[in-house]
C-alpha cells in the first residue's frame, strides 16, 4: 500500500478555508481514521515546505502567550497543484512488493513445508484478528462514515490477503516440491 | 450452554467421503462460522446438524437428545419448529408472493391464515423488504429475494438458523446489510447461527470460526476461538 501524500491532504484540508496547524492535524486524523496519526512536527515541517514552494501562505498570526496559532491558506498555485493531483489517476501498483509474499517465499526456500505452513497460519491469525477488530470498529454505534469508509478499505485488503493465504496454504506442499525437486 | 452437538460424525455419498469424523458444539445464542475450501464438507456438516441428512456414524445431539436416530417425520417436525434454513440462492417458491413465501412455514405449523400473513409482513419489515410483500420472486433483486428467504427462515422464531453461503450471491454491500441484520436479530432473540461461508470478511461477524479440511476440523490454528461475546 502506498503512503498517504501528506502535502496533498493538507492542501485539500485548506481548500475550504484557512486553518492553523493544530486544526489541520485534528482534521487529518478525523478524515483518515485508519492512517497513521500525523505528528505535530510533521504538520509544521510540511506546512513550512508548502510555504517555501508558494503553495500556502501565512494569513494570520495570533500569539497571546499560548501555542503557535499561525493560520495558513491555500494560494492559487496551491489550488492548481491540488487540482493536478486529483486529476492524476493513481496507477495500479506495477510491482507486488509485499513483505508478506517475500516472507512466505523465503520461508519456503530456507525451511521445510511445515515451517512455511506455520508461517502462513500465524499470518492468517494476525490478519483475521485485525479483520475482526475492524469489523467491530465499522459497526460501532459511534462510527462515522469516515470511519466506515476507511475500515472498508482496510477490510477489503485484509480479505484479499486472507484469500491469498488460504489458497497458498492449499498450494504449499506442491510449491515446496517444485522449489526443492 | 451447549445446544447442538456433533460427535465423530462420518458421512459419505456412495464412495465419496464428505465428513470423516467431525466433532463440534454450538452454544445457545452463538454465531459459529464454518469455513474451508470447496468440497471440504461444510454443506454436508450443516445438513447433518440440521437433521436433513443422517450421518453414517457418529451422533448429533439437540439439547441433550440424540436426533440422528429419529425418524424422518420426527426430524422434519424438529426442523419446522426449532430450526430455520437459509441457502445461497433463496429458493423461494416462484408462484407465491414474498409475503406468501414467508407465511408458508407458519401455515405448515398450523397458524391461521390471517395471523400468518400479519407475522410474515412484520418479518419482511424487520429484514427491510416490507415493500415487496406482494411481489413474486421473479420481479425482485437477488438481495431482496435473499432477505425474503431470511424472513422465511426466521418467521417461526427458530432457536438455530442454518445459513449456507447466505451472502454468496450478493455484492459486498448487500451481503453486509443482510449479515448485520442477521447478527442483530440473533443477538435480540438469542438465536444461534451456523454460518457457512468462504468469505473471510463474512466469517469475521461470527463469535467463533471452525475451519474444515478434507472432512475434518482443522486444529492447526486456522480456526478462531470464541470471544464469548454471545453470552
Ligand atoms: N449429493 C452428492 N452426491 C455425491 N457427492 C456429493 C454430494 N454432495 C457433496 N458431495 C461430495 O462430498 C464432498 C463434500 O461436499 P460439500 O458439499 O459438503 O462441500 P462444501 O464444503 O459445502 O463445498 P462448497 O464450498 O463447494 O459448497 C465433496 O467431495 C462433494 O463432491
Ligand atoms: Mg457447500
Amino acid at each position: 500500500m502506498s503512503e498517504v501524500s501528506t502535502p496533498h491532504v493538507l492542501l485539500g484540508l485548506l481548500a475550504s478555508g484557512g486553518r492553523h496547524g493544530y486544526e489541520l492535524k485534528r482534521a487529518y486524523d478525523a478524515r483518515l481514521p485508519q492512517a497513521r496519526p500525523l505528528a505535530f512536527g510533521q504538520v509544521y515541517a510540511t506546512l513550512g515546505r508548502l510555504e517555501r514552494d508558494g503553495m500556502v501562505a501565512v494569513t494570520g498570526q495570533e500569539r497571546d502567550g499560548g501555542p503557535d496559532r499561525t493560520t495558513y491558506a491555500l494560494t492559487d498555485e496551491g489550488r492548481a497543484a491540488l487540482d493536478r493531483w486529483l486529476s492524476d489517476v493513481e496507477p495500479p501498483l506495477p510491482y507486488v512488493a509485499s513483505t508478506l509474499l517475500a516472507k512466505v517465499v523465503v520461508a519456503l526456500l530456507v525451511a521445510d513445508v511445515d515451517r512455511a505452513r506455520s508461517c502462513l497460519v500465524a499470518q492468517r491469525q494476525a490478519h483475521t484478528a485485525r479483520l475482526r477488530e475492524l469489523t467491530g470498529v465499522k459497526h460501532a454505534p459511534s462510527a462515522t462514515l469516515d470511519d466506515v469508509v476507511a475500515a472498508d478499505y482496510a477490510i477489503a485488503h485484509l480479505d484479499a490477503d486472507l484469500r491469498w493465504l488460504a489458497t497458498t496454504l492449499d498450494r504449499v506442499a506442491d510449491w515446496h516440491r517444485e522449489v526443492h525437486p | 450452554m451447549t445446544q447442538l452437538q456433533a460427535r465423530d460424525v462420518v458421512r459419505s455419498y456412495g464412495r465419496t467421503p464428505a465428513l470423516r469424523g467431525v466433532t463440534l458444539d454450538l452454544d445457545e445464542g452463538e454465531i459459529l462460522a464454518v469455513t474451508g475450501p470447496s468440497g471440504c464438507g461444510k454443506s454436508t456438516l450443516l445438513h447433518c446438524l440440521a437433521g436433513i441428512l443422517r450421518p453414517d456414524s457418529g451422533e448429533v445431539t439437540w439439547r441433550g437428545e440424540r436426533i440422528d436416530t429419529w425418524s424422518e417425520a420426527a426430524r422434519s417436525r424438529l426442523r419446522r419448529t426449532e430450526f430455520g434454513v437459509l441457502f445461497q440462492f433463496g429458493q423461494l417458491v416462484a408462484e407465491l408472493t414474498a409475503a406468501e413465501n414467508v407465511a408458508l412455514p407458519l401455515l405448515l405449523a398450523g397458524t391461521g391464515r390471517r395471523e400468518a400473513r400479519a407475522v410474515a409482513a412484520s418479518w419482511l419489515d424487520r429484514l427491510g423488504v416490507g415493500e415487496v410483500a406482494d411481489v413474486r420472486p421473479g420481479e425482485m433483486s437477488g438481495g431482496q429475494q435473499q432477505r425474503c428467504a431470511a424472513a422465511r427462515a426466521l418467521v417461526t422464531g427458530p432457536r438455530v438458523l442454518f445459513a449456507d453461503e447466505p451472502t454468496g450471491a450478493l455484492d459486498t454491500l448487500a451481503g453486509e446489510q443482510l449479515l448485520t441484520t442477521l447478527v442483530r436479530l440473533s443477538r435480540e432473540k438469542g438465536t444461534s447461527v451456523v454460518l457457512v461461508t468462504h468469505e473471510p470478511r463474512i466469517a469475521a461477524y461470527a463469535d467463533r470460526e471452525v475451519v474444515l479440511r478434507d472432512g475434518t476440523v482443522d486444529h492447526s490454528g486456522l480456526g478462531v476461538p470464541s470471544t464469548g461475546g454471545h453470552r
